[in-house]
């Protein structure tokens, strides 16, 4: 029998809501399957099984909070019969379920609105239910109603309350257990932004590269020679990953952030982290993120560029042993060989943990960095 | 009040509106009657690089228009951009 248990989807989160069974019992399931939404504080998350199987209970129901690790499912490994006492309760009426595509925004208001959201018919993209058709729906049902007479539940404590919480408990307990030390260098990204530019004049406007691209390749590939800045701080010792999954710091328009991993960013090509880059963006926001992207990022990646700041010093996610960050991309003064010019440059910069490096170390990753960006046809 | 020339192919009310509609699918708080059209586009929306990107790849699905990236920096305002777009969907 396979125990299936709610994962762990990021140092700070304890327990998680669960919102929707995506199987039922009796229903086969392969490797890597989404079978559940579960939501955290942050965000509602696909949640994907490991092991191959047949259902045979689903022991939490949909509304339920639990602790990380509850058994939310039993399964039968393949080959193995179901034991003697069958499950009591007789299992649903099964129905072409097709997962509901919904904004965290309409969900919380579907929720505090008391609207039934299988009921309604998404007008967003791919038929996604909106904050819009869910407000329409409850003006309909309940045009009498004022929300002080409604009669839901507790009402849900704000997302955003809720996830400044889980930022609060994460970033508390890194400035509390890791010792940062901190490191920028200015790098020139002259030949990077000649190449992309020409790049991206060859394109189209569907496939053309963002900088963060070349940063994310060149930030995995220096790990490959400094694998101490790509991993976990556990159980007092560190323990290297063997790919680099790079956390992306994504922020959300209702604030607060997510930083989910792109797995194996060192192994990929440009265009395909592009494209990685662009589907996670749009699923951060959609609310639509898998358990895997939330719980193993290796080393997290944070720009600020857009927002103008010339630095950024990081806090560490635990139990990641490190983070980089860029400033913005601009044409600063710029001395080479006894000459001023105007370069396009960026600051990038390194927080990480002294448990498991030091300052020279840290250094050396950081002119490595600067070094893969000199060549970005080679990223 | 027309503020650009009228042109044969599609006016400026049409490419206003699939502006307007675009930026609203990648930043679905905006309120179309509080931008001011004149002031910079990018700060008063918040668009990120990822987000400019999407915003362009919706107005070339939305309008048939592609634009090269050695034009963004004339596209700062939302009336340099509906006045750019005029120009090319003219052509």
């Amino acid at each position: 029998m396979i125990e299936f248990k709610l994962p762990s989807l990021g140092a700070d989160m304890d327990e998680g809501t669960l919102l929707e069974w995506l199987v039922k019992a009796g229903d086969e399931v392969r490797r890597g399957q989404v079978v559940a939404i579960v939501d955290t504080s942050k965000t509602a998350v696909d949640v994907e099984i490991w092991q191959a199987g047949r259902v045979h209970q689903l022991i939490v129901h949909p509304g339920e909070k639990v602790p990380v690790g509850t058994v939310l499912a039993t399964l039968l490994e393949p080959g193995e019969t179901a034991p003697p006492a069958p499950p009591v309760a007789a299992p649903k009426p099964a129905k072409a379920e097709t997962r509901r595509r919904i904004s965290p925004a309409a969900r919380r208001e579907a929720e505090t609105l008391g609207v039934d959201i299988s009921l309604l018919t998404g007008s967003g993209p791919d038929a996604a239910v909106t904050l819009e058709d869910v407000r329409r729906a409850a003006a309909a049902t309940a045009p009498t109603q004022t929300p002080a007479q409604t009669p839901t539940p507790m009402p849900k404590a704000d997302r955003t309350t809720e996830m400044r919480k889980a930022i609060a408990a994460a970033m508390s307990r890194s400035k509390r257990e890791i010792p940062h030390y901190y490191l920028s260098e200015t790098i020139p990204l002259r030949e990077a932004s000649a190449w992309l530019a020409e790049q991206n004049a060859r394109r189209p406007v569907t496939t053309r590269l963002l900088m963060a691209v070349l940063q994310l390749k060149a930030v995995a590939l220096a790990t490959r020679k400094f694998p101490e800045m790509n991993g976990f701080w556990q159980d007092g010792a560190f323990v290297p990953a063997p790919a680099a999954h790079l956390g992306v710091a994504i922020a959300l328009r209702q604030g607060g952030l997510l930083a989910p991993a792109i797995h194996d960013v060192a192994d990929k090509i440009l265009d395909q982290l592009m494209s990685d880059l662009t589907d996670l963006v749009k699923r951060v926001r959609a609310g639509t993120l898998r358990s895997s992207e939330m719980s193993d990022p290796t080393l997290t990646v944070t720009n600020l560029g857009d927002q103008g700041v010339d630095a950024v010093f990081g806090v560490i996610y635990p139990p990641q042993v490190a983070l980089v960050g860029f400033g913005r991309v601009l044409e600063r003064p710029w001395v080479e060989t006894g000459e001023l010019r105007a370069v396009p440059t960026v600051v990038a910069s390194l927080a990480a943990d002294h448990r498991v490096s030091d300052g020279h170390r840290g250094a050396q990753f950081l002119a490595e960095i600067r070094e893969l960006l000199q060549h970005p046809e080679q990223l | 009040m027309p503020a650009y020339e009228e042109s044969s192919h599609v006016n400026t009310q049409q490419i206003s509106a699939a502006v307007i509609a675009t930026l609203k699918s990648i930043a679905p708080e905006v309120e179309a009657d509080e931008l001011i059209a004149d002031r910079p586009l990018r700060s008063q929306v918040d668009l990120d690089s990822m987000d400019w990107l999407n915003f362009l790849i919706g107005l070339h699905s939305a309008l048939a228009v592609d634009i090269p990236e050695a034009d963004y920096a004339k596209l700062v305002t939302l009336n340099d951009l509906v006045a750019y777009l005029e120009l090319r969907c003219a052509v």
